[in-house]
């Protein structure tokens, strides 16, 4: 188990206030002017060193995205915006990071803006997070207050604004072109991409997008060295993360581990085991909904990063662990994921718009028994129509999961799913999903 | 995507009250100059809590005029989030999340409450109109699960017990307090924890 002493967010669950002072006395805003005095390529340089990745979901090593920035500020100024638009299923650790440690975070906006030339800084949360916006609100006030941030802050010599810009309860805002439109106070729908925006975003201006929690590790990083962030976890998976533990567990919770732990120790220590017990599972999303689930035999031995889930075809995603099982019905928790990407959609593409509304009633009617046994088949061709074929990255998020429940729960599917007319051999016609169905009356079935 | 329903019922005026339109103003001022189209999704939010928690198509023109950016773009804009309410909702409002990680915990349980004491259609009114519920998708609270939220704020860890004597409350304008219903701290792993001890204890 991670020393206390090396978990970066000390006040996950809140034990001692989010205020200005508490802060302090854990650590924040002690020595930013040094740091920033050391200069953006040394932080660049650290922060490469220290192997930290993208906490959002991707996984990007943040450095280096940092460094995309343009060098020197041209005709147009530079932006930082920070993406708390935390909407993946089975993810809650932004929301603990911006009501707790919110100063963890205004700190890193801080060194962050420093070092990629922004003198502006929007944070975007989720409009339904409008607490833990308010607790953010007071603690960016403070900030001013103590002139931590705003004219010369921190006496570093820069200036530095901070505003909070509410979303309004769209997925698909999460996706860092779609959030920049929404901050441009347009519908959320992404951007094709090149440019990326760390050239062309914000008001078309050069915009470095990160997640809160990878913002607000930066402070904890520079201050205890980037040797010391890389000598946990392993080798491009360094560095403690917050993992969330939902779903049928006794003590389900928010845990800072530190990465590469295994799956079973995470669930059993933490989480205070499976309900029914180990042997009671039946499946784990490991990173949030987006992310396909895998079954028990390889969650006996699955470590948490990276690259490990990676290997078992899946991603750590945001590391939003939802554990499911054997008392559920595993299709119909897959299908109502579906639904939640029918719902979020944005309506650009054709295969992701239309493609998330087939996945979903297949599955409500494969969870229902009422699907025929070739359907399976045809399930898998639909997600492969999504996957490669849309703008942004949620064709392949909504695709994947389903991808997942039929790699590991085929059997399962036919089982129940047993119905095969003899249309199938007569007449392929694999996409006309609804035309299929009118035609399932006339079918004959065989015995 | 989300189908909206558009009120039928429209009103006629809509103006920001001189608190709101300071407010207004100030939230505009966070944008650079010129990019005042930014705080369409904030104008939207301070009309829907001034006009009893929906925002009427009237509200949708004012606020074009306002930011002065074509009406079409802020009611792309309001039709594309799900958190602007375009009918009237109940003064309390309550969303029950039923995503995978709240169903696998009984949200569904709590739909049939909001059925029964509530309405048996999502989006209407109850018998007193004050209240209404709909179906959300995740929340953001899933280690909390299952949760309501009414209004502003999260109540978490309920059952369907809790959530009856919830209603009850509310009914009588009474403040149930929001957070977990089963006394744990936030989202600490209840009675279990082994991390921070040292915190809790100091
Ligand atoms: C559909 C979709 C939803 C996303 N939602 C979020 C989100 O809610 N929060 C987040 O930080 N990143 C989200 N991302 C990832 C962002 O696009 C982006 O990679 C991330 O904010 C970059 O920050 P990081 O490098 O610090 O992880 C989402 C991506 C996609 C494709
Ligand atoms: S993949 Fe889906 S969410 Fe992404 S842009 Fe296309 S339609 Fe929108
Ligand atoms: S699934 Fe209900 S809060 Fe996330």
């Amino acid at each position: 188990m991670l020393r206390d002493e090396d978990r970066i967010f000390k006040n996950l669950y809140n034990d001692n206030g989010p205020d200005l002072n508490s802060s302090i006395l854990r650590g924040d805003w002690k020595n930013t002017k040094d740091i920033c005095e050391k200069g953006r390529d040394w932080i660049i340089n650290e922060i490469k060193s220290s192997e930290l990745r993208g906490r959002g979901g991707a996984g990007f090593p943040t450095g280096l995205k940092w460094s995309f920035a343009p060098k020197e500020v041209g005709t147009r100024p530079h932006y930082l915006v920070i993406n708390a638009d935390e909407s993946e299923p089975g993810t809650c650790k932004d929301r603990d990071i911006l009501r707790f440690e919110p100063h963890k975070l205004i700190e890193g906006c801080l060194i962050a803006s420093y070092a990629v030339n922004a003198h502006k800084c929007y944070i975007y949360i989720r409009g339904e997070y409008f607490n833990e916006g308010k607790k953010l609100q007071t603690a960016i006030d403070e900030a001013y207050e103590k002139n931590l941030i705003g004219k010369n802050s921190s006496g570093t010599g820069w200036d530095l604004d901070i505003y909070i810009h509410y979303g309004a309860g769209a997925y698909i805002c999460g996706e860092e072109t779609a959030l920049l439109e929404s901050l441009e106070g347009k519908k959320g729908q992404p951007r094709l991409k090149p440019p990326f925006p760390a050239l062309i975003g914000l008001y078309g201006c050069p915009t470095i997008i990160n997640n809160v929690e990878t913002i607000a590790a930066v402070p904890t990083i520079l201050r205890r060295g980037a040797k010391w962030f890389s000598s946990l976890g392993r080798e491009k998976n360094t560095g403690t993360k917050i993992y969330c533990i939902s779903g049928n567990v006794n003590n389900p919770c928010n845990v800072e581990e530190e990465m590469g732990v295994p799956l079973k120790e995470l669930i059993e220590n933490h989480a205070g085991g499976v309900i029914g017990g180990w042997d009671n599972l039946k499946a784990v999303i490991p990173g949030g909904s987006s992310m396909p689930m895998l079954p028990k035999h390889i969650c006996d031995n699955m470590k948490m990063d990276f690259d490990a889930c990676v290997e078992n075809k899946t991603g750590l995603g945001t590391a939003g662990i939802v554990v499911i099982n054997n008392d559920q019905d595993i299709i119909k928790c897959m299908a109502r994921i579906a639904r939640f990407y029918k719902h979020e959609s944005c309506g650009q593409c054709t295969p992701c718009r239309e493609g998330s509304g087939w996945m979903w009633r297949m599955l409500e009617r494969m969870a229902a028994g009422e699907a025929t046994s070739d359907e399976v088949d045809m399930l898998m061709d639909v997600t492969k129509q999504i996957e490669g074929h849309t703008i942004c990255a949620f064709g392949e998020g909504s695709a994947w999961p389903v991808q997942g429940l039929i790699r590991h729960f085929k059997d399962e599917i036919l089982e129940r799913n047993k119905f095969d007319p003899i249309v199938k051999k007569q007449k392929n016609v694999p996409y006309l999903v609804d035309q299929h169905l009118l035609e399932k009356e006339n079918a004959e079935v065989k015995s | 995507m989300s189908i909206k329903k558009i009120s039928k019922e429209q009103p006629e005026n809509f103006k920001f009250n001189e608190k709101n339109h300071e407010i207004a103003e100030k939230i505009i001022s966070n944008y650079p100059k010129g990019k005042q189209q930014s705080a369409v999704m904030a104008l939207l939010y301070i009309a829907q809590k001034q006009n009893d928690n929906w925002i009427p198509l009237i509200a949708m023109k004012y606020i074009a005029k306002f930011l002065d950016m074509p009406y079409i773009k802020v009611y792309e804009v309001a039709t594309f989030y799900s958190m602007y309410n375009l009918a009237p909702v109940g003064k309390y409002f309550f969303q029950v999340c039923t995503t995978t990680p709240c169903m696998l915990r009984g949200a569904y349980d709590l739909v049939d409450i909001c059925k029964k004491k509530i309405s048996k259609e999502e989006s209407k009114l109850s018998k007193d109109k004050k209240l209404s519920w709909i179906e959300v998708e995740c929340l953001g609270a899933c280690v909390n699960a299952p949760m309501i939220q009414i209004n502003d704020d999260y109540f978490e860890d309920l059952d369907s017990k809790n959530l009856e004597k919830i209603i009850d409350q509310v009914k009588q304008d009474k403040h149930p307090k929001p957070g977990s219903y089963r006394g744990r701290l936030n989202t600490e792993p209840e009675n279990i924890r082994k991390t921070l001890l040292g915190n809790k204890n100091a």
